[in-house]
C-alpha cells in the first residue's frame, strides 16, 4: 500500500524557478513551555513599528534583487515594479502572525505585491494560533490574498494544551476553524504535535482521528524536541519512551492515510495537491527571502539570517528603505560550495517521501549521483534503509526513524 | 682536584610519597645552591608529569657544596633515583653510583613492600643505609615504632637516625651532618684507567646524548677517546661537567669518585645504555663493571592515533622520547580496526601509561591503545619458538604444540587484617602461595609466584581498593612457564575485532570473555541495526550481547526556512562519528578500546 508518493511533474519536483518569502512576526500572547523560535510579547505600538520596518525591508530586499539579477544577466524584468523571478509562495509565521491587528499583514503584502512580482497563483499562508482569530480577521486576510491558514493546534485535548502553555482551548479552535471555513478558506493547515508529557500512543491516535474528522486538507505532525533554554528543559518531564515515540509516528502514517491524507514529508501530510508549496521550496532548495529579525534566507546560493536582535533591526529600517542598509541586519552569510549544495540536495531532498531523482540530481549539478555518493547510497540500499524506484530514491520507513543517521552521512 | 675524602655520593630510596624528593629538595636549599625563590618545589622531578604523579621517572643528579661543622666544605652528588618497580633496573645502576643511601620512612605508615626491595638492593650494592624517619610532623607519626621496624625488619641501626620534617625543613642540618660522617667516600684510584658507570642519558638537540656517570678510577676531560664496553660505542669526549641545579656546569675535568656528565655529539641514546661501563679507548680498564644488562620491554600494547591523519606525528613523537628512554621499543604495525599504529613495549604498566600520557600532553596526540600484553612464547610443533607481543599474531592452534608465560616472583606487604583478601586476589590471579613473614605484629610480607599477565592489568588497583590502600607491591621476573593459554577474540556484529583480541588463561577466559561483552555492549552505541556482541576462543563462542538497534533518530520538527540550524545538528552527528571506528558496517568509539582494559572496576 505504498500509494503515497505523488506522481512526478506535480508541484514539488526540483527546485522552482521563482522566488519564496518568508515573513517573520517575532510577537506572541505568551511563550509557549517548548517553544525556542524567536518570538515574544509585545505592545501594538511596537508591532506597528515592526511591521513598518518590515515594509522598508522588502522593499530594500526587492531593490537589491532587481540589481543582482540585472547584473546576473537573469531574465529581464519588465516594468519598473518586478524584481527577480516570480513570487510563488509567501508564508508569514511567527511566532504569531496572527496576533497583528488585521491591516498589518494587509500592509505587508502591499509591500511585497508592489515590489516584488508575485505569480497570480501564489501559495500566501498566514500561521494562526486558534486564540487570536476573529472573523473580522478571517476576512480580511482572504482579502489580502491569503489563500492558507495554517493553524497552530498541537493537540484537541484541553489538558495537553495547558501542559504545553499554550494560550487557547479546543473550543476556541472549534470557533476559528469554522469562522476560517465561512471566510472561505478552502486550504488549511493544522499543526499537531505528538510525544506530549504523559501522552500515550492511545491518546494521540484519539487526537489524531479528532483532527481528521474536520477534513483540512493538510496537517503537520511533529514531534515535541525539548530545547535547551525552554522551560520545558527545566523539568522533570514524563514523556512517552522511544518504543511508543516510534509507535506514534507509524500510527500517524496509517491514520492519516486511511484518512485520505499522504505523507510527503518527514512531518507533513496532505490531501493530493495540497502539499505546502512554501516549505516544498525549502526542501527542494528554492531561492528564498527571509523578512524580518531572525529570519533565513537561501538566495544564490547563499545562506544568510537576519539579526535576532530587534532594536538594532528597528533601528535600521526606521526610514527610508535603502538596499545598503540590508547588510547592517544580515549575518551568518555562507556562500555554498558545490559540495555543501550537493549535501543539502541530499539531506533535504531526503525529506521528501519522493527523495531525490537521479535525474534532478544530475541537471542540478551536471554530475552522476552515483559518481559522488555512490558509496553511501549503497551502504543504505543494502540496508534497506533507502529504496530505489524509477530512478528515485528515497527512505524507506524503517529509514525514516533513523533519517538523520542517514542524513549526515551525506555531509 | 677534589680530594675524594670531601666527595659524598649517595642517593634517597623512599616509597612512593614518602617524601623523597621533598627531601632532595630541603637538601638542595639549606645547603644554599639555590635560593628559596628560584626553588621550584621539587626541583628533581623535571616533567610536570613527575610532580603531578609525585614519583620520579628519570634519575636525575645534583652536586651540592656543603659547609660542615667541621669546617670542611664537602661536595655532596645527590642522585635521585626513579621511584617505581618498572624502572627497578635503573634504580639498581643509579645505586651502583653512589657510596651511600638515605633511607627515607614515613613516619606514619613505617616500611612498605618497595622500601624494602630497594633497601636489599642497595645493601646488595654494599651501601652504607643512612635511615631518616620524615613527616614527624603528622598527627598520626610515631617515629619510634618505625624505628623498631627498620632495626628489626631491616637490621639497620636506627636510634640515632634524624626525625625530621622535610616538608617544614625541621632537622635537615642533621642529615646533612650525618651525610659527612656516615656514608663512605669513594675510593676510587684516580691513576687507574678510566672507569665510569653510565646511570643514564639524556638527548639534547644541540649537545646530542648527554651522558650521567659516576668515575670509578681514572679521569676524563675534553678530547679523551671514549669506549662503551658494552654497546661498543666509541667516541671522543666534547664536553664535560657536573650538575648544577637544573643545569649543567662545564668543567676540566671529572676523576676518580667524581659524578657528572659527558657529551660526545652522540646521536642515538641506545648507544649510551644505562649500566654500561666508558672507558678510554686508548688506555682501557681490564674489565667492565659488572651487573650490566639490557632491560628489555616486559609489557606490550599497541598504541593508534585517534586520528589515522596523525599517525606521521605519532612517529615522530615516539622517534623522540626514545631519544632519552632507550627502554621504550616501537615499531609499526597496522590493525583492522584501528588503522596503522605503532606496537610499542614498556618496562611495565606505569612505565606505559607515562609514555601515553606524555605523548598526550606533550606532543598534543589523541590516541587509541590496546590492552597491554605480556611476551609470550609459543612452541611451534615444528620446534620454532615464537616472542609473541601481539595476540592477533598467535599462529593457528594446530601448529602450537604449547605455550609459556612468563612469572614474576611478588612480595606484597599488607597489614595483618587484609592478609585474607589479598590471599583472595592472589589466588583469583592464578597465584601460586610461596610463604608469609611476619615483620612485626600487625604486618606481613606475603610471597608469590603469579603470571605477569596477570598482574598488568588492574592488579594495582584491586589491591589498593582490597586493602585501603594499605598493601604494597614488588615484583621481579622470575622465568618463563608452560601454561594453559588461549586467545580470546571478540566478534562485533560477526566480525573478529583485532585490536580486542587478548591472551587469557583458559580457566578465566568465560568470565573475561563475558565481562568484555557486558562492557562493550554499554560502550558501543545504538545503531541502525542491532549488534551482536560475541567473545570467542577460535570458532567457539563463549559469551554474547546485543545492542539493540537504534529505533529513532529523526528530526520532525520544523525549523522553517532555517537549514543552518538543521545542518548544524546533522554535522554535529558527523562530528561524533569521527571519533568512533568503523568495524565492517559497525562504529565503535575509540573509547570502548580502552574500557575493556578495566574489567575489574565496578
Amino acid at each position: 500500500m505504498e500509494s503515497d508518493i505523488p506522481a512526478t511533474g506535480g508541484g514539488m519536483t526540483g527546485a522552482a524557478a521563482g522566488l519564496e518569502i518568508y515573513v517573520h512576526i517575532p510577537f506572541c500572547v505568551k511563550k509557549c513551555a517548548y517553544c525556542d523560535f524567536l518570538s515574544g510579547p509585545a505592545p501594538l505600538p511596537l508591532q506597528r513599528q515592526y511591521v513598518s520596518a518590515l515594509c522598508c525591508e522588502i522593499q530594500a530586499a526587492a531593490e537589491a534583487a532587481r540589481e543582482t539579477a540585472a547584473e546576473t544577466g537573469e531574465p529581464a524584468i519588465e516594468s519598473a515594479r518586478p524584481a527577480a523571478g516570480p513570487v510563488t509562495s509567501i508564508f508569514i509565521g511567527g511566532g504569531t502572525p496572527s496576533i497583528l491587528p488585521e491591516d498589518l499583514p494587509e500592509q505587508i503584502l502591499e509591500k511585497i505585491k508592489q515590489t516584488f512580482t508575485v505569480a497570480p497563483d501564489a501559495e500566501i499562508t498566514i500561521e494562526a494560533n486558534p486564540g487570536t482569530l476573529s472573523k473580522e480577521k478571517l476576512i480580511s486576510y482572504r482579502k489580502s490574498g491569503i489563500n492558507r491558514l495554517s493553524i497552530g493546534l498541537q493537540s484537541p485535548k484541553d489538558r495537553e494544551l495547558a501542559i504545553l502553555g499554550r494560550i487557547h482551548t479546543w473550543k476556541d479552535f472549534e470557533f476559528g476553524y469554522d469562522a476560517a471555513r465561512s471566510a472561505g478558506f478552502d486550504n488549511i493547515n493544522i499543526d499537531l504535535m505528538f510525544a506530549i508529557p504523559r501522552q500515550t500512543p492511545a491518546v494521540w491516535r484519539e487526537n489524531l482521528e479528532t483532527v481528521a474528522a474536520f477534513s483540512p486538507e493538510h496537517i503537520s505532525a511533529y514531534s515535541l524536541i525539548i530545547e535547551e533554554g525552554t522551560p520545558f528543559a527545566e523539568q522533570e518531564l514524563d514523556l512517552p519512551d522511544e518504543d511508543e515515540e516510534y509507535a506514534m509516528y507509524e500510527d500517524t502514517y496509517r491514520i492519516l492515510r486511511e484518512a485520505g491524507y499522504h505523507q510527503y514529508e518527514i512531518s507533513n501530510y496532505a490531501r493530493p495537491g495540497r502539499e505546502c508549496r512554501h516549505n516544498t521550496g525549502y526542501w527542494t532548495r528554492a531561492d528564498y527571502l527571509g523578512f524580518g529579525i531572525g529570519a533565513a534566507s537561501l538566495y544564490q546560493e547563499t545562506r544568510f539570517r537576519n539579526t535576532r536582535n530587534l532594536q538594532v533591526y528597528l533601528d535600521t529600517f526606521s526610514d527610508r528603505p535603502d538596499k545598503n542598509l540590508l547588510q547592517k541586519v544580515r549575518r551568518d552569510r555562507q556562500v555554498l560550495s558545490r559540495q555543501d549544495s550537493m549535501a543539502e540536495y541530499m539531506f533535504l531532498g531526503l525529506r521528501l517521501r519522493q527523495g531525490i531523482s537521479r535525474e534532478g540530481f544530475r541537471k542540478a549539478f551536471g554530475r552522476e549521483l552515483e559518481e559522488v555518493y555512490g558509496p553511501v547510497l549503497k551502504k543504505y540500499l543494502n540496508m534497506s534503509l533507502l529504496e530505489e524506484k524509477d530512478g528515485w530514491i528515497r527512505l524507506t520507513r524503517p529509514g525514516i526513524h533513523v533519517s538523520n543517521t542517514i542524513m549526515s552521512d551525506f555531509l | 682536584m677534589t680530594d675524594q675524602s670531601r666527595i659524598r655520593n649517595f642517593c634517597i630510596i623512599a616509597h612512593i610519597d614518602h617524601g623523597k624528593s621533598t627531601l632532595a629538595d630541603r637538601i638542595i636549599e639549606k645547603t644554599g645552591l639555590l635560593t628559596e625563590r628560584e626553588m621550584q618545589a621539587q626541583i628533581l622531578d623535571n616533567m610536570d608529569l613527575e610532580r603531578e604523579r609525585g614519583i620520579t621517572i628519570k634519575s636525575q643528579a645534583v652536586r651540592i657544596i656543603y659547609k660542615a661543622k667541621d669546617g670542611e666544605e664537602y661536595i655532596f652528588n645527590l642522585i635521585d633515583t626513579p621511584g617505581h618497580v618498572d624502572f627497578n633496573y635503573e634504580v639498581s645502576r643509579s645505586l651502583a653510583a653512589c657510596d651511600g643511601a638515605l633511607l627515607v620512612v614515613d613516619a606514619a605508615q613505617g616500611i612498605e613492600a618497595q622500601t624494602l626491595a630497594n633497601v636489599y638492593m642497595a645493601l646488595d650494592h654494599d651501601l652504607d643505609v643512612l635511615p631518616i624517619i620524615n613527616k614527624i610532623d603528622l598527627p598520626s607519626a610515631d617515629p619510634q615504632r618505625v624505628i623498631n621496624e627498620i632495626e628489626d625488619v631491616i637490621g639497620l641501626e636506627a636510634q640515632d637516625a634524624p626525625q625530621i620534617s622535610a616538608k617544614t625543613g625541621q632537622n635537615i642540618e642533621e642529615v646533612l651532618e650525618q651525610i659527612v660522617a656516615k656514608i663512605p667516600a669513594p675510593k676510587g684510584d684516580p691513576d687507574a684507567p678510566f672507569k665510569a658507570l653510565i646511570f643514564d642519558s639524556v638527548y639534547d638537540s644541540y649537545k646530542g646524548v648527554i651522558v650521567f656517570f659516576r668515575v670509578m678510577d681514572g679521569s676524563v676531560r675534553k678530547g679523551t677517546p671514549i669506549l662503551m664496553m658494552a654497546t661498543g660505542f666509541s667516541t671522543e669526549v666534547v664536553e664535560v661537567g657536573y650538575f648544577g641545579a637544573g643545569q649543567f656546569i662545564p668543567c676540566e675535568e671529572l676523576s676518580a669518585g667524581m659524578v657528572g656528565y659527558l657529551t660526545a655529539s652522540i646521536k642515538n641514546v641506545r648507544d649510551t645504555r644505562v649500566g654500561d661501563t666508558i672507558t678510554n679507548s686508548q688506555n682501557p680498564c681490564r674489565e667492565p663493571l659488572p651487573g650490566y644488562k639490557k632491560v628489555n620491554p616486559m609489557v606490550y600494547c599497541g598504541m593508534y592515533p585517534a586520528d589515522g591523519a596523525k599517525y606521521p606525528d605519532l612517529r615522530d613523537a615516539l622517534e623522540k622520547l626514545q631519544l632519552n628512554d632507550a627502554s621504550l621499543f616501537y615499531e609499526p604495525e597496522t590493525s583492522v580496526a584501528l588503522g596503522f599504529g605503532f606496537r610499542c613495549g614498556f618496562l611495565g604498566l606505569l612505565h606505559l601509561e607515562i609514555i601515553q600520557e606524555r605523548l598526550e600532553r606533550e606532543y598534543n596526540l589523541d590516541l587509541v591503545t590496546t590492552a597491554p600484553s605480556v611476551i609470550y612464547k609459543v612452541h611451534k610443533t615444528n620446534g620454532e619458538v615464537i616472542d609473541l607481543t601481539n595476540p592477533t599474531n598467535l599462529p593457528d592452534p594446530s601448529e602450537i604444540e604449547y605455550m609459556e608465560e612468563p612469572i614474576v616472583s611478588a612480595e606484597i606487604m599488607v597489614t595483618t587484617e587484609f592478609i585474607g583478601a589479598i590471599m583472595d586476589l592472589c589466588q583469583e590471579r592464578r597465584g601460586q602461595y610461596l610463604g608469609m613473614e611476619y615483620m612485626e605484629e600487625t604486618r606481613a610480607v606475603l610471597k608469590y609466584r603469579l603470571p605477569l599477565n596477570e598482574i598488568i592489568y588492574d592488579f594495582f588497583d584491586a589491591l589498593k581498593s582490597r586493602s585501603r590502600g594499605y598493601a604494597s607491591l614488588d615484583y621481579e621476573l622470575a622465568g618463563y612457564e608452560r601454561s594453559d593459554l588461549v586467545k580470546l577474540d571478540i566478534l562485533v556484529n560477526k566480525e573478529e575485532v583485532d585490536a580486542l583480541s587478548f591472551i587469557v588463561h583458559g580457566g578465566t577466559a568465560y568470565e573475561r570473555g563475558r565481562r568484555m561483552c557486558e562492557k562493550l555492549k554499554d560502550e558501543i552505541p545504538r545503531q541502525l541495526f542491532e549488534i551482536p556482541i560475541q567473545a570467542a576462543i577460535g570458532s567457539k563462542i563463549i559469551a554474547r550481547e546485543t545492542v539493540k538497534a537504534m529505533r529513532k533518530d529523526v528530526l520532525a520538527k520544523c525549523y522553517g526556512g532555517d537549514i543552518t540550524r538543521k545542518k548544524k545538528l546533522l554535522e554535529k552527528q558527523k562530528e561524533g562519528k569521527k571519533r568512533m571506528r568503523q568495524v565492517g558496517n559497525v562504529e565503535i568509539p575509540q573509547k570502548a578500546f580502552m574500557s575493556v582494559l578495566k574489567l575489574d572496576d565496578k
